[in-house]
């Protein structure tokens, strides 16, 4: 807990749970964007996976471009996995399951499947490696599907689904 | 560059990874409910997991580039990640966000999200692997007519 919340009422209002562990996390997200990018030159988001994956089982051209790096793309996702895994077994204590309902899951899936892919990219590729770059287009992506993120959210939570 | 590949490349990727998956778990990325309350106002930290994470491959985009010239492990030389802006990137993350604010959940945190557990989070796997092959049908079906090429990272 290095950097924890200021005692003030404000800071515990918008922050019930304190700062450190979005910061180190933040932190650490970055970290692993940036020894691949040191070593590789490749910024890498998380979305292209998807694309990417399909390649080994769809001929279609729209995923055939993608066959050059789709090796690389699985360890990479198989490395979020166990990264995530390792803090599981250290931190969580065992496994976590989500309350969240499977059809909003589901149908929240397939939006972001369709929009990461029509949009360029997701909160990897354009919330840190595309703000981190200073570029106007990721900037732009993460304000749109910041805006109607916040919007859909309050409004199911409007119409009462929970969770 | 497939078969001249540094032998430390997959290596190199995987370390990245795992880095990349922990600081989502230990985040809390990785439950669709914080993100929900951070898109209900009800708790900003997820601000400083994007910001956290723009502001440090921010440095790195600027001092790798002076530092190393050419990457190590492909020779190729760091370019920031610049993508052309259309129409596309707004459309595109509109249906986004109506995913994200409907799931809490975007493609690396939903990996991560398997890590720590979550099975239940193959749902949304499921769903995002099926949108990205409705739109890449779509837009292959659409390319022949338009051969326009699109870049993506």
């Amino acid at each position: 807990m290095v950097i924890e919340a200021l005692p003030l009422q404000a800071t515990a209002e918008l922050f019930p749970n304190g700062i450190s562990r979005y910061a180190v996390g933040g932190l650490l997200v970055g970290l692993g964007t940036v020894v691949i990018y040191l070593g590789t030159g490749i910024s890498a988001g998380a979305s292209t996976f998807l694309e990417s994956t399909l390649s080994y089982v769809s001929d279609r051209s729209r995923f055939q471009q993608y066959v050059s790096s789709r090796d690389w793309r699985v360890v990479f996702t198989l490395g979020i996995i166990l990264g995530a895994a390792v803090y599981a077994v250290v931190y969580q204590g065992g496994a976590w399951t989500t309350d969240v309902q499977p059809w909003r899951l589901l149908l929240g899936g397939v939006f972001v499947g369709i929009g990461t892919r029509v949009g360029k990219g997701c909160t990897s590729g354009h919330g840190v490696c595309g703000v981190g770059s200073a570029s106007k287009t990721s900037i732009a992506g993460v304000l749109t599907f910041l805006a109607v993120a916040i919007i859909t959210a309050q409004l199911v939570s409007a119409l009462g689904v929970s969770p | 560059m497939s078969d001249d590949r540094h032998p430390a490349f997959m290596p190199l990727i995987l370390v990245g990874g795992l880095i990349f998956g922990f600081g989502l778990a230990y985040s809390h990325m990785a439950r669709p409910e914080v993100v929900l309350d951070f898109l209900q106002f009800e708790d900003f930290g997820l601000v400083f997991v994007m910001f956290g994470g723009a502001a440090v491959t921010g440095v790195a985009f600027v001092l790798g580039p002076r530092l190393l010239g050419r990457a190590p492990l492909t020779g190729d030389t760091f370019e920031r990640r610049l993508k052309s802006f259309d129409r596309n990137v707004l459309v595109g993350g509109a249906i986004f966000g109506v995913g994200w604010g409907l799931s809490g959940i975007c493609p690396g945190a939903a990996y991560a999200s398997l890590g720590i557990g979550n099975v239940t989070i193959l749902w949304a796997l499921a769903g995002m692997f099926l949108g990205a092959y409705l739109q890449g049908y779509w837009r292959t079906r659409s390319e022949t007519s338009d051969t326009a090429a699109t870049g993506a990272d």
